[in-house]
């Protein structure tokens, strides 16, 4: 899927020099005016209607970031599909600062081209255009790919919309329960099963390499880890140890799988070796030790702990020495992931004196911390690979579902719904 | 030796086992009063178990299988250990093996309540070793929050699936 999307997409710089030439406006984190963009109906040549809005799944992705504020398209004055159809005063009097509009043709063969323009209002120039060209069941992957692009060049950070989410839905009344694990879009679309069971499965995550992910499946009754393959489905038992198994998360070469054991008495954590199977242990605590986190350094693991006596974030080398206290702030920090670029730490929070537990965002230099959910069961918090959004799982009106919010908490919300209730999410890394 | 000591209230027993061993199997999905093994009890607070329960009757503690916590903690109620101690008895009779299963009720982490489900099996594997019995008598598995047996989200859900159950 991945290859024949990167042959199929042939991005052509149309800009001119001079175009490229000015600076993109670059947004560090903590700026907080969203960009107001207008991504207008793509036009249509060839066909009647197509199954899909492109223009709709660009602007939908763009506001998840939280960096954009997309224009409502009943304030859009005109419709322009080609650079030349483009009025700037109509633009300029909605507030647009950027403009991106695309034109779709249906070609013989059953294809899709979409050739898209980037433009900024201000200075009437064009910012970036392309043409991508893909099959009808692949203009979700087409749209996600312009929004990549528009975030790039307007933000300077890659964009994470061409990305997948894992995630588990148990349905059935709780005596007799079906799981079945997901992969989908990041926005949940297209969802595929890739397992289903009777019994618990829980814990999935993407290896770095996006070909292979790991999860716990309690199918033998007892808690166990296995390692499939995305696209063969093919799989494999790699943990079989008395007592818990648990909490998988591959390092960043994806050569290791850290994982929870109680074989040696209590939740310890343990580092596999995937290509000898040759297991280590790392922490040695008569506490509970759990949900290790690899640092992009390969040998540092952020985990949660309740040594002090309530669960806190710790980090620790697996190649030894004292674990070192992260958290301070609140009476349940558990379930640590770090951002891409480990400024920010994503964890589920609960304040001293209160009952409920959120997604927050502890910045590791500052230490200051945000709550970033106004929800109160929160859980399984997974970050994306550019850092810019947080998806995890929480209750609303008594459902379980999966909320995304952007780090810097400006947008919220509920990803559309698939039967049964939804949890653990996980994000893939880039596969592109 | 035990049961004919107490045959009298075989009946009784009888009855509570019926009861227990619905609320663990059944499909009920209507009325959640009939899935609390315990009705009538008081969510949260340390006394689990109902005023029908006389502290002198063995069989009816030998009925109990299933042990309630508080959020967080591990630490046996008194109620627990007096079924616990018959349990123990009975198993270093016969000898038999049976699974301390430790669940969670769904706050918090699904990973640390999994580990949080084991600690508390462990409790009470803890409690029956000390009373003589076989630590292989013992197998342990936690569920974590997976196996929730009330599937509300109020305070008396919880209260109900913060649990260990001893099963054959």
């Amino acid at each position: 899927m991945k290859i024949m999307i990167r042959l199929l997409i042939a991005c052509l710089a149309m800009a001119a020099g001079t175009v490229f030439a000015a600076d993109p406006l670059v947004i560090t984190r903590g700026t907080d005016r969203a960009i107001p963009i207008a991504v207008v109906p793509f036009g249509l040549s060839g066909a009647a209607s197509l199954p899909e809005d492109p223009a709709r799944i660009i602007g939908n992705d763009l506001h998840n970031s939280g960096f954009f504020n997309p224009l409502a398209r009943e304030h859009m004055i005109s419709m322009p599909a080609r650079p030349d159809e483009i009025i700037y005063r109509d633009w300029r009097a909605v507030g647009a600062q950027y403009l991106l509009i695309g034109e779709m043709a249906s070609q013989a063969d059953g294809r899709v081209q979409i050739r898209y323009h980037l433009l900024n209002v201000t200075s009437e120039q064009q910012v970036h255009a392309g043409t991508v060209t893909g099959t009808v069941q692949q203009l979700r992957d087409l749209a996600h790919h312009i929004a990549d692009q528009a975030h790039e060049k307007i933000t300077g950070i890659k964009g994470a919309f061409s990305t997948r989410l894992l995630f588990v839905t148990a349905s059935g009344p709780v005596s007799d329960r079906r799981y079945t694990l997901y992969r989908a879009d990041y926005d949940g679309a297209r969802a595929v099963t890739l397992l289903q069971s009777r019994e618990p499965i829980l814990s999935p995550t993407y290896a770095p390499d996006g070909q292979r992910i790991a999860y716990v499946s309690f199918e033998q009754k007892r808690p166990r880890i296995y390692v499939q393959q995305v696209e063969t489905g093919q799989r494999e038992q790699v943990t079989n140890f008395e007592g818990l198994n648990g909490a998988p998360a591959w390092s960043p070469d994806s050569s290791k799988l850290a994982f929870v054991l109680s074989k040696d008495g209590n939740p310890e954590i343990y580092v596999m070796e995937m290509a000898s199977r040759q297991v280590r242990r790392v922490t040695n605590h008569m506490a509970i030790d759990t949900e290790p986190f690899w640092g992009k350094d390969g040998h540092t693991l952020y985990f949660t702990s309740d040594r002090s006596g309530r669960p806190q974030i710790y980090r620790a080398s697996i190649n030894g020495g004292e674990a070192q206290r992260v958290t301070f702030s609140g009476n349940y920090n558990a379930n640590p992931k770090l951002s891409a670029d480990e400024k920010t730490l994503v964890m589920i929070h609960r304040q001293d004196g209160y009952k409920v537990f959120k997604v927050a965002a502890q910045d590791l230099q500052r230490g200051t911390l945000r709550i970033l959910s106004d929800t109160s069961l929160d859980e399984s918090p997974t970050v994306a690979p550019n850092g810019s959004m947080v998806i995890y799982a929480t209750r609303q009106q008594g459902k379980g579902v999966l909320m995304l919010t952007s780090l810097n908490g400006r947008v919220r919300t509920v990803l559309p719904g698939i039967e049964g209730e939804i949890r653990e999410p996980s994000w893939s890394p880039f596969l592109n | 030796m035990v049961t004919m000591k107490y045959g009298k209230l075989t009946a009784l027993s009888l009855a509570l086992l019926f009861a227990v061993g619905c609320t663990s199997k059944g499909g009920d999905t209507a009325g959640n009063e009939t899935l609390d093994p315990n009705a009538g009890m008081t969510a949260g607070q340390g006394s689990s178990y109902g005023s029908e329960f006389d502290s002198s009757s063995e069989a009816a503690l030998r009925a109990i299988k299933t042990f309630y916590f508080e959020f967080d903690s591990s630490d046996l109620k008194q109620d627990a250990m007096r079924a616990l101690d018959v349990h123990a008895r009975d198993l270093q009779g016969s000898g038999k093996r049976v699974v301390l299963e430790g669940h969670t009720d769904e706050r918090g982490t699904r990973e640390y309540n999994m580990a949080l489900g084991e600690r508390r099996a462990k409790a009470v594997q803890r409690y029956l070793v000390l009373q003589g019995v076989s630590p292989a008598q013992l197998e342990l598995v936690s569920y974590g929050e997976e196996r929730p047996v009330a599937g509300g989200h109020t305070e008396f859900d919880w209260a109900q699936n913060r649990r260990v159950e001893l099963r054959d």
